[in-house]
């Protein structure tokens, strides 16, 4: 597979979150708006990268029996890094994400990429599989909080498309309008891909 | 009347799945049946409860007497995977039975965001002992009621004609978001 290829992989053909529908516990929850959702996919897309990097280098010299616990090591190292980064610079959507800043560990997308590619491939290949992966995740939570914030909030990436008080379909920014507003975009997305 | 709160709060206005999106892929995943969707339920109850109770445990006797809290997400992870891993030999030689019942559904804990997040959201809400154990049970019974309801309506759901792109996982969202939405009926009794 040409590098090229490669890397739209995770953002069209394999995308984690619309057509392998795994890592959705934090794509529903944190895409209250478009902001909070490019934070989140951005913290992973980091986390996915680095952690497909160390665990690409250490491929050899691990036991495969007790390969599981030391990805999960790995991976969850870089999350407390990404989460102190956090906390330190961007304490206002540290905030906003809460307790799906430490679930990154538990994000399927990651230890997905670990066990199915990184372990198998060089490094410059596990850097693009991360990368795309991760735009992949990326695209898709900031296009579900997009709409939820239009949709919810009138308003996108902060900035109000309407004036204040309009009415604007609040069930949307709530939990329910995740689930519904998923469903559509997935709905969507395999039709556009079936017409392809 | 405090853990009174505690309980039905975390069943039913802040729903662990519906509310805080925890727990989501097992939600999914293991809901085609009534039955299975019991016993996955039964297993998290089950771990949820033991995990909540170690990592209490642990944080306030180790990672805060030695000012280590920033291991806590490395220190959780592992202490989850294990104990897991734990449950399963002790049931398999204690009782065979229970084991055959709640067996296949252990490995899929340990990747359970669910049981991490319970864990991590009773440290930042500063409970006691009995409020950990109190929120734990609420928590997983809550679990429990979201997907045995979200089991019945999908039996239900494969009997529907559907329209074509929506088949499959769209319309269970969908069915999701609106048992959400009735379960956000429950908002403000507590």
């Amino acid at each position: 597979m040409s590098r090229i290829k490669l890397f739209t992989n995770g953002i069209i053909r394999e995308n984690p979150v619309l057509v392998l529908l795994i890592g959705l516990c934090p794509t529903l929850a944190v895409s209250t708006s478009a902001i909070n959702g490019l934070g989140m996919g951005a913290a992973t897309t980091f986390v996915l990268t680095m952690s497909n990097i160390v665990i690409s280098s250490i491929k050899n010299v691990v036991p495969s029996k007790v390969r599981i616990p030391i990805f999960i090591v790995v991976i969850a190292g870089f999350v407390t890094i990404v989460q102190m980064t956090m906390e330190a610079f961007v304490p206002a959507l540290y905030e906003a994400l809460g307790v799906f800043v430490p679930l990154i560990v538990f994000n399927c997308i990651i230890l997905a990429r670990a066990e199915a590619f990184a372990q198998k491939n060089t490094v410059l290949n596990s850097i693009i599989d991360g990368l795309g992966m991760g735009i992949g995740f990326t695209l898709a939570i900031t296009l579900l909080g997009s709409i939820r914030e239009i949709l919810g909030n009138g308003s996108i990436f902060g900035q109000r498309l309407v004036s204040a008080d309009a009415n604007t379909i609040l069930v949307f920014i709530l939990s329910p309008g995740a689930f519904i507003a998923l469903g559509y975009i997935i709905a969507v997305f395999n039709q556009l891909r079936k017409a392809k | 009347m405090e853990y009174l709160i505690i309980l039905i709060s975390a069943i039913f206005v802040n729903n662990i799945v519906l509310a805080k999106f925890l727990g989501i892929c097992p939600f999914f995943g293991v809901s085609t049946r009534v039955s299975v969707a019991a016993g996955m339920a039964g297993a998290v109850t089950f771990v949820m409860v033991l995990a909540t109770v170690v990592t209490f445990l642990l944080q306030r006797f180790v990672l805060d007497p030695f000012n280590i809290g920033y291991m806590q997400t490395i220190v959780f992870i592992l202490v989850i995977a294990s104990l897991v891993q734990m449950v399963e030999m002790v049931l398999k030689k204690v009782s065979p039975s229970l084991y055959q019942a709640l067996g296949i559904f252990l490995p899929l804990i340990t990747t359970n965001c669910a049981v991490l997040g319970i864990a991590i959201l009773t440290i930042q809400n500063d409970y006691n002992l009995i409020g950990a154990v109190v929120f734990s049970i609420a928590n997983a019974l809550g679990f429990g009621l979201a997907i045995i309801i979200f089991a019945g309506l999908r039996e239900h759901l494969e009997m529907v004609n559907v329209p074509k792109g929506m088949k499959g996982f769209p319309i269970s969202l969908v069915t999701a978001g609106l048992l959400a939405l009735a379960f956000m009926g429950f908002a403000g009794i507590v």
